[in-house]
């Protein structure tokens, strides 16, 4: 078997580690060695971006990096989006505008919207669509995502909300 | 999709890094963005035992105009090519290769050294590098040297990197005056392989008279292409709409599209004249402006 190795992260804040074979993927990592079921496995091709997460601020598709490349950096996933028991906005704009109905793309529609408006606190709708372009949803159309994504960002421009 | 095993290394000097490929020749892979590697290791198309990880390597990064041209170390990412202000206004031909690019996930790590290194005929950077006469930058056992965009792609996913050889550095020379450059790719949808993409460079004189043409074609044979004749065809030309169609019938005649999945041959090559046309137009405003 190759050499395990060492990998030291921040999931959601909090610090973990554990050892891991090179060809183990972040997706089965975060799933199955850290417990953190809402990232999901779609495609595994990196077409879908079901298991998009954050890493170091910027979002990628988890079933295309390896858990030992991210050896020192910090992620986020869904379960992280929620603070001090409430809802981010986010989370609830895709509540309120019915922006999801089997709810499989959804962690990862909502961390790449996160990403976006970190970037872009009230962006187009045109510049919604681009920046959700790499995760598909094969339920809604898109529609109310786009404007559950609306929603959050005329919230949190209201309250001034950090992202 | 779990990968055969490997041996992972991230070396943190590009001398370590080059002094493992020397090591493990065939049997090692240099790791940037992983976006195309990664996915082949997946479905076996690929099976280093070793996998080099260069994202440690100090110095790889930055996107700058220094001595005659612009610089693009080998580690930047498509999402900073995307969003570099001075790639936006002086290179606008590129910021529209990087933004046609898989998506934006994606592009939060692909590179556009790996984009060259791969050596994929469908990769949208090579056809861009074609028309703007680029160079790469090659760190070896013996150094550096700089080798030609136009020597670059050999055959299908080989290029003229040496094995212990790593990208690091790609280099455009500063267009003169009055150049302008566009990239037109159509995809069936987005983070699919261009049907056929086509990228086009000009410089033109005060009257309107073609100096320079570089034409780059993508994913219409096994290489990335220049359109040589369709180039030849515009030099000492006034560009009107004449010879601007002349060209795109001859770089359509110069592509060697096969028939698959994104189309018949002939559909193919209609494209290819089609989008000459329309790259060598927003080529011409660009240089206008």
């Amino acid at each position: 078997m190759a050499k395990t190795q060492r990998v030291h992260v921040k999931v959601n804040g909090q610090k973990k580690e554990a050892e891991v074979e090179p060809r183990l993927l972040l997706t089965h990592f975060i799933r199955d060695v850290l417990g953190l079921t809402g990232t999901h496995l779609g495609c595994d091709t990196s077409s879908c971006g079901a298991c998009t997460v954050i890493v170091d601020g910027r979002p990628i598709k988890s079933c295309t990096y390896f858990a030992v490349q991210a050896d020192g950096h910090e992620l986020l996933t869904i379960e992280g989006m929620m603070r001090d028991g409430q809802l981010h906005p986010l989370q609830q704009g895709f509540h309120e505008e019915h922006g999801l109905q089997c709810g499989f793309c959804t962690p990862g529609m909502i961390l790449s919207a996160y990403a976006l408006l970190q970037q872009n606190p009230s962006p187009s709708e045109e510049e919604i669509r681009w920046g959700i372009s790499g995760n598909l949803c094969r339920c809604t159309g898109y529609q109310n995502i786009v404007k559950a994504i609306q929603n959050a960002a005329a919230k949190m421009q209201q309250k001034g909300t950090a992202a | 999709m779990i990968p055969p095993q490997f041996e992972y290394v991230k070396p943190s000097t590009i001398s370590e890094a080059i002094a493992l490929l020397q090591q493990h020749g065939d049997d090692a892979k240099v790791l940037s963005g992983g976006q195309s590697l990664i996915p082949m290791m997946k479905l076996r198309l690929a099976r280093p035992a070793w996998l080099i990880d260069i994202n440690g390597v100090p110095g790889l990064g930055g996107i700058r105009e220094e001595a005659g041209y612009l610089r693009i170390g080998g580690l930047v990412r498509e999402s900073e090519i995307e969003a570099s202000a001075l790639i936006r206004a002086k290179y606008p031909i590129i910021h529209d290769t990087a933004r046609v690019i898989a998506d934006p996930l994606v592009r939060n790590l692909a590179t556009a050294g790996g984009n060259l290194a791969h050596g994929d005929p469908a990769n949208d950077h090579p056809a861009t590098m074609l028309a703007l006469g680029a160079e790469v930058v090659a760190t070896g056992p013996k150094g550096t040297r700089v080798i030609h965009i136009d020597d670059f792609f050999v055959s299908i996913f080989t290029t003229a990197l040496e094995p212990a050889e790593i990208l690091t550095e790609i280099r455009i020379p500063i267009p003169p005056p009055s150049s302008g450059g566009a990239y037109f790719k159509l995809e069936r949808k987005v983070g699919d392989f261009a049907t056929a993409g086509v990228a086009a460079q000009v410089t033109v004189d005060g009257n309107g008279v073609c100096q320079r043409a570089g034409i780059g074609l993508t994913n219409v044979g096994p290489t990335p292409l220049r359109a040589k004749n369709a180039e030849a065809a515009l030099r000492g030309k006034k560009l009107d709409s004449a010879a601007i169609g002349q060209a795109a019938q001859l770089a359509a005649a110069e592509s060697q599209p096969s028939s698959d999945l994104r189309g018949p041959e002939e559909y193919k090559r209609g494209l290819v004249k089609e989008l000459t046309k329309r790259a060598l137009m927003r080529a011409l405003e660009r240089a206008r402006r």
